[in-house]
């Protein structure tokens, strides 16, 4: 059975039908088409597929649809205006912050958050802000220098 | 991975959800939904209707109430670790909010949640248990209150009935002076504790006036450490005192261990004792 859904996401408010068991991570790649987003685990645990759910860093491969209409969601797509990187985009370029790129959206949506509540966090607050979100290419190094990058970036602004 | 198919009621207050559980047998809750998810996607859980309080505003929030604080069953484990109210009343919960799981999922998952889906290697029955907290229930009948050691009653079972409704905690301020501490041993994938020991300790004339003291990760169900409470007891809190309680976590363990592929049963309670001591050394430093 389906029911009807609304999220605004990025801003823009995205309806459709779906079924009351549907992952808000499928709503946003499939419906929404935002494939910036991803599925890794699927069990909550590696973070690629963390947005912002109501002002806050959430996995949505762990939140129904259903749960989420009428709410607002943010994803890596929403972050910039589509012209200028984020300086959390342009620091990971700069830092080579990835390799294969997988965690990089939820990497970003957590770091995000992160330096929303500590703007200037020491390496070590990082590696904890970022404890949700799973690499399984870099050792963290380049991630973690991205982020602190970054912050200096968005405090000099 | 997909759960398997559900009829969604989203319930707009916690009348609206008791009439719910009544009318749909078999019915769960649904709060942020970070232990209940996990287990439908695994297909270990599978019911045919989720009943969603994530949104009743009046179940959310920290208040301060006669002697202590009242936490709201949909308060989020992120809320609580930032609170200033439990930060005053009772710190060490604070403490072990801000170790479950990550940053989002502390976003999402709620205290109510979490105690109620009764996982033994939860954080917070650990130590709602050492602080003698009041779980606050609603169901048809009216509302009932549980003792946080009578709340889980197995494991990932509640003494909840079918169709009541976890509204919100009771927790009375840790004694003046008191000193308290949360320690866990996280499993290294999913931050669940392999053994967690929650104490608070109370110190007057140089002698510990109470303690209380909890395991969980050890039996299906959090453990409240009588043995190492009277062993406590005026003790001086020396370490030799301390190392002395905490083995005598041993004698509060039923033997009834659980184990698995990570961490042995035997293995768990070896970890008990350590960590209790760690969870009594960093109390008794905090206290006076």
């Amino acid at each position: 059975m389906t029911v009807p859904v609304e999220i605004t996401i990025n801003g823009k408010a995205c309806s459709g039908e779906v079924e009351e068991r549907q992952l808000l991570v499928h709503f946003i790649r499939e419906n929404a088409g935002l494939t910036g987003t991803k599925v890794g685990c699927d069990t909550s645990q590696c973070g690629t597929c963390t947005v912002q759910l109501d002002g806050v860093s959430a996995k949505s491969c762990t939140v129904l649809t259903v749960q989420a209409s009428g709410s607002s969601v943010t994803t890596i797509e929403g972050i910039s205006d589509g012209v200028d990187l984020h300086p959390l985009q342009e620091a990971f370029w700069n830092n080579h912050g990835l390799q294969c790129g997988f965690c990089t959206p939820g990497m970003i949506m957590a770091a995000n958050e992160l330096l929303s509540k500590n703007p200037s966090p020491t390496r070590e607050e990082i590696r904890h802000g970022l404890e949700g979100n799973i690499c399984r290419c870099t050792g963290y190094q380049n991630i973690v220098s991205a982020v602190e990058d970054a912050a200096k970036a968005m405090g000099g602004r | 991975m997909f759960p398997a198919q559900i009829t969604y009621h989203r319930a707009g207050s916690v009348a609206e959800a008791v009439q719910l559980l009544s009318d749909n047998e078999g019915a769960k809750l649904l709060a942020g939904g970070h232990s209940l998810l996990p287990l439908m996607k695994l297909r270990l859980a599978a019911p045919a209707v989720l009943v969603d309080i994530g949104r009743i505003e009046a179940l959310k929030g920290v208040s301060a109430s006669g002697g202590g604080i009242t936490i709201g069953a949909l308060t989020t484990h992120a809320e609580i670790a930032s609170s200033d109210l439990v930060q005053q009343h009772a710190p060490v919960l604070a403490e072990a909010a801000a170790l479950v799981g990550d940053p989002a999922v502390r976003n999402r998952g709620t205290i109510g949640g979490s105690v109620s889906h009764a996982d033994p290697a939860s954080d917070q029955p650990t130590v709602l248990a050492a602080l003698d907290a009041t779980f606050n229930v609603t169901g048809p009948g009216g509302d009932r209150s549980i003792a946080a050691a009578d709340f889980a009653t197995g494991l990932l079972e509640n003494a909840l009935a079918e169709n009541e409704v976890l509204t919100s905690i009771s927790v009375p301020s840790v004694p003046s002076g008191a000193g308290s501490a949360y320690v866990k041993f996280p499993h290294p994938a999913s931050r669940y504790a392999v053994v967690g020991a929650a104490a608070v300790l109370a110190v007057s004339g140089g002698a510990c006036s109470s303690a209380s003291v909890a395991v969980g990760g050890v039996e299906t169900t959090p453990v409240r450490a009588s043995s190492v409470e009277a062993a406590l007891a005026g003790s001086d809190l020396s370490d030799a005192a301390l190392d002395a309680a905490a083995a005598a976590v041993a004698g509060d363990l039923n033997g009834d261990a659980m184990g698995d592929v990570f961490a042995s049963a035997e293995y768990r309670r070896a970890m008990a004792a350590v960590y209790v001591r760690r969870a009594l050394g960093a109390a008794a430093s905090r206290a006076g």
